[in-house]
Order: structure tokens, then C-alpha cells, then sequence
């Protein structure tokens, strides 16, 4: 038979927004809080720098793991801002999009068999990463009585003392949640303890509001058993890009970079000369846009309360994670709302184990549309519960 | 700090409610209803106004950016100058500036003829004003920190990851 399919792929399930797209598709007054992604456009220094470099010409490959300009300064920025120390030289690969970051990880450790724990909810392409990959999934619920935060009690009854990795994502997708040092630190020492490979993604670590991010490769015996995952699709606005980078030992980041080297050579040139300029001269413009989430944050939280959804405190990405009013689930919820008032969100289940009853709502849209949207959502709340 | 925020906020949106600010903002509902009074009584806030985009209407509405020069005497100042300007209810705005003249003023009517019947009329016989040169606004872009256009579309897909 031609075209026979891996059975990796034909494992790994449609993306279960599908089905709401095309609802969204249907109606032109779709008012979409289903966005992952910032609302701003990319600085205009950054923009700038990206066409000036293709004005001069600078289109060909870069070294594999990204230019070595564009490395130092990641590693200033990661030293400034989060702690975290790491030689430009071999600890760092720039990649396309911390996508491709999370995926060159998968493939570089996992060996068929292996067992990838995974905090969950969280960000959808971790699952399909570890299947292709060949390894197998062990998912470890986290629930809004523990804030979201991942708990070595959570970990012990999934029985991820068997892993091989562990996967984070603090701030998370889809919860807003984040974890403290104190929170981290029982959790390095069951990494520790159980000899787990943790890959963290910090994509939204700039985006964390009233409190300062901490990385769990900064905590005692970590550095060298994590990879860190950044991106500048977030806090710099640069999605379209494609642009972001893996920080870890040099074992581990030699094994990523041999598969990124036949797989992709090199990140797009044209988005390394924007990242530099975004990371040299972007700081005022990133301050502002984070003060910009942090307002609505507060608005849509507070929105949600007067509504009477429940709703978590969420304290960092631009995301919030409300429950589902008693007899609905999470999908009938975000079906209805979407069919009847044109407001797109995005059922919690879609993002794995703990996210059941609850809807992620992102604030990453202009404050006209959020008020619209939630007004829309209380009418909806208001007459059918 | 929040006076600040508030007034952040209502630069942004004059119209947003006390309730929408107390909810961007760690303020309650009636500590945001006395900043604002604050803010207004203490003259920082001197007045809430549309943003308008002249283009988008039917009728027409002529603007435009005058530059001054003057000449100052013994008796009188700059402030004595403006005070005089600001009075006539064409004059919308009336700045002193730094620069090759010294004021700026922009000045609002229904017609070409009658923002130059104004400037020649009104404006140019003021003793001390030696020149104007006058620019007609031709295109808005962007006014009070507000970008004009017709609204960029979002074109982001609805859903992503
Ligand atoms: C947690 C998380 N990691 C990674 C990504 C992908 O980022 P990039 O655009 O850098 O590939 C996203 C995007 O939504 C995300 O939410």
C-alpha cells in the first residue's frame, strides 16, 4: 500500500481545537480569547534590524547553533534576568522557535521505551514530541487545590519516580500558574533523588507578574540533569519569527545540536538579526507590554469573579484558567459560548490531565475586546445556568 | 503610584468606567472615584474629550498648525501674548516652543477661507506677532496617542496553541 503511515504518527490523536475552528469559521463577530500568542507586533528596533540585515544581504546559513553574536547575548540576558550561567560556546543552541528546542530535546534523550512525565495541563505539543520520539507518556495531573503547582505527592501517585524525564512549564500554559523556589525545590530533590532528566520550559518567564522568575536548573544539583527552554516569541512579540533557544550541558546540547544540524542547519538568519537588536534595545518596549497583560490579567480575573466562574489566580503567561459552572463539561461550555455569543476559548481537557472543567482564556487581546467578550460570556452564564 | 496608574489608564480611556479601572488596578471601586477627583481637583486632569478622526465624517472640518513669531517689549511677555491667543475659540491648542519660531497653535473651522480669514484677520494684526506661517492639516494619523486607519484587522487564528 502506498503512503503507509508511522504508526508514531497515526498514534498521535487530531488537535482537539479542530472542531472549534470550524465553528469559529461560521460566524465574522468571533471575538477569540483561544490565542497563544501576543497581540503586539514585534518591536520596531527589532523589525528594523531584521530589515536592514536582509537590505545588506545577510541571507545565508548561520553557524548551527546559531550566531555567535546572538548566543553571547542570550547569555547575558538569561545571567541578568533569571540566574542562570551559561557558555555561549557549547550551552546554548538557537533554535526554531523553543518548538524546536522542546523537539531536538525528545529526540536527543528519549529511546524507545522510554518515560516522559509530563505536568500537566500544559502547553499540546509536548505529548506528540515524546511519541515521536518513541517514548511514552506518563502524565501527572496538577489541580487548582495545589494552585496548579506540581507536587512530589502528585508525582509519586503517577508513578513518575520511574520516569526517565520530566517535563515543566512555569509559567504555564494553559493555568497562568507558576512555581516559587520553595514549590521547586521539593521537586529538584525528587529529580534528584530519582535520577529524572528535567526539561523546563520558561518561554513565558518574562511574563511573570508581581514576583521575580526562578528557574529550577538555578536549584543545587540541577544544572546539569535540566534543559531550559526561551523563546522570543513571547515577551518579545516575535512568534511569526520563529526564533528560540535550549540552554543545558554541553552533552546534552552537542546531541541536540547533531540532530538540528541535519534537520534544519540553522535558525532563520533574517529572525537572529531581530532577536539581537530585540535583546540589545527592547527592554522599554518588552516593560511595557507586560504591564499592558498585567492589566487585563487583572481585569479578566476579576471579570470572571463577578461573573461567578471560579477562577484561579493565575500569575504568570498571558493566560487564565476559570472552571466551568456544576454540569457542564469544559467542551460543552466553550461549544456554547463560541456558538452563541462568538467568544472563542478553549476547553482545559485539550491540555491533558487536570485541565478537565476548566476553559483557557487568553488575555493576549485589546482591552475593548476583552471587556466585549466577557460581557458576552456573563450573558451566556447568565442565561443558561 | 496609583493616582498615576489612574491617570495612565484614563489617557488611555476616558470612558473606561471606575468599576473597569478598579479592576485593572489593585484599587477598589471608591479609591479610584477619589483619585480621579483628586486628579481633577487638583487641575492634572483639566478635561475628558473625544479623539476624533475628521476624515471619517461627512462634513467638512478644516485644521491647521500655525507657527508664530513675535516680538517681545518691555510690557510684553509671552504669557501676555498667549493669553490674548487662547481666548479665540479657534485656537485649540497653544503652545511656547523651542525652535526657529515660538509658538504653535493649531486652530480648527468649517472651511479653508475661514481659518484664513482668522489667521489674517485676527491672529496677524496682534502687534507683537511679526509672522505666522500656516499648515493645513491635510491627513490625520494619529492623534492623542491613538493611531488612526481602518483598524487593522487581527488576522491571528482564532485558536492556537
Ligand atoms: C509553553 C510553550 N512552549 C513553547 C511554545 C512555542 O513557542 P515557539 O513559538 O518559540 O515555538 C508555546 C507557544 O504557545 C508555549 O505556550
Amino acid at each position: 500500500m502506498p503512503l503507509d503511515l508511522s504508526d508514531r504518527v497515526q498514534t498521535v490523536p487530531p488537535s482537539g481545537i479542530r472542531r472549534f475552528f470550524e465553528i469559529a469559521e461560521e460566524r465574522d463577530d468571533v471575538i477569540s480569547l483561544g490565542v497563544g500568542e501576543p497581540d503586539f507586533a514585534t518591536p520596531w528596533a527589532a523589525r528594523d534590524a531584521a530589515i536592514a540585515s536582509l537590505e545588506v544581504g545577510k541571507t545565508s546559513y548561520t553557524a548551527n547553533r546559531g550566531k555567535r553574536e546572538l548566543r553571547e547575548r542570550i547569555a547575558d540576558y538569561v545571567a541578568d534576568g533569571f540566574d542562570l550561567e551559561y557558555d555561549p560556546a557549547d550551552e546554548i543552541i538557537v533554535t526554531a522557535g523553543a518548538s524546536e528546542a522542546v523537539d531536538l530535546a525528545f529526540r536527543a534523550l528519549v529511546d524507545p521505551g522510554d518515560t516522559v512525565a509530563i505536568a500537566q495541563p500544559s502547553y499540546i505539543s509536548y505529548e506528540p514530541g515524546v511519541i515521536f520520539a518513541g517514548g511514552e507518556v506518563c502524565s501527572v495531573p496538577t489541580s487548582k487545590a495545589d494552585e496548579f503547582t506540581l507536587t512530589v505527592e502528585a508525582l509519586e501517585s503517577a508513578g513518575a519516580d520511574e520516569a526517565d524525564l520530566l517535563v515543566l512549564c512555569y509559567p504555564n500554559n494553559p493555568t497562568g500558574a507558576v512555581m516559587s523556589e520553595a514549590e521547586l525545590e521539593p521537586i529538584a530533590e525528587f529529580a534528584r533523588e530519582h535520577d529524572l532528566t528535567v526539561l523546563s520550559d520558561e518561554i513565558y518567564a518574562e511574563l511573570t507578574y508581581n514576583g521575580s522568575h526562578t528557574s529550577i536548573a538555578t536549584l543545587e544539583g540541577m544544572r546539569e540533569r535540566t534543559i531550559v527552554f526561551n523563546g522570543f516569541s513571547k515577551a518579545h512579540a516575535m512568534t511569526g519569527l520563529r526564533l528560540g533557544y535550549a540552554l543545558g550541558p554541553p552533552k546534552a546540547i552537542n546531541a541536540m545540536n547533531k540532530i538540528h544540524q541535519y534537520t534544519m542547519l540553522s535558525a532563520p538568519t533574517t529572525a537572529q538579526h531581530a532577536a539581537i537588536e530585540a535583546l540589545d534595545s527592547c527592554d522599554e518596549e518588552v516593560r511595557e507590554m507586560v504591564a499592558q497583560y498585567d492589566r487585563r490579567r487583572q481585569f479578566v480575573l476579576s471579570r470572571f469573579r463577578e461573573i461567578g466562574l471560579d477562577v484561579f489566580e493565575a500569575k504568570g503567561a498571558f493566560y487564565c484558567f476559570p472552571e466551568v459552572p456544576d454540569g457542564w463539561t469544559a467542551e460543552e461550555f466553550a461549544e456554547g459560548v463560541l456558538r452563541e455569543e462568538g467568544v472563542a476559548v478553549v476547553p482545559g481537557d485539550v491540555f491533558g490531565a487536570g485541565g478537565e472543567g476548566h476553559l483557557r482564556v487568553s488575555y493576549a487581546t485589546g482591552l475593548n475586546d476583552l471587556r466585549e467578550a466577557l460581557d458576552r460570556i456573563e450573558t451566556f452564564v447568565e442565561e443558561h445556568v | 503610584m496609583s493616582e498615576r496608574e489612574v491617570l495612565e489608564l484614563l489617557r488611555e480611556n476616558a470612558r473606561y468606567s471606575t468599576a473597569d479601572i478598579a479592576r485593572m488596578t489593585d484599587l477598589d471601586e471608591s479609591e479610584v472615584a477619589t483619585a480621579i477627583d483628586d486628579l481633577e481637583a487638583a487641575g492634572v486632569v483639566q478635561g475628558y474629550q473625544a479623539v476624533v478622526d475628521w476624515d471619517e465624517l461627512e462634513e467638512e472640518r478644516v485644521r491647521a498648525e500655525v507657527e508664530l513669531n513675535v516680538r517681545l517689549d518691555r510690557e510684553t511677555g509671552y504669557d501676555d501674548i498667549a493669553e490674548r491667543l487662547a481666548r479665540f475659540p479657534e485656537v485649540t491648542a497653544l503652545r511656547l516652543v523651542s525652535g526657529d519660531y515660538d509658538f504653535d497653535m493649531e486652530v480648527e473651522g468649517d472651511s479653508i477661507r475661514e481659518v484664513s480669514q482668522f489667521i489674517s484677520e485676527k491672529v496677524a494684526p496682534v502687534p507683537e506677532i511679526t509672522q505666522t506661517v500656516t499648515h493645513y492639516v491635510m491627513t490625520s494619523y494619529k492623534e492623542n496617542g491613538i493611531e488612526f486607519g481602518d483598524g487593522e484587522e487581527d488576522d491571528r487564528l482564532s485558536f492556537s496553541p
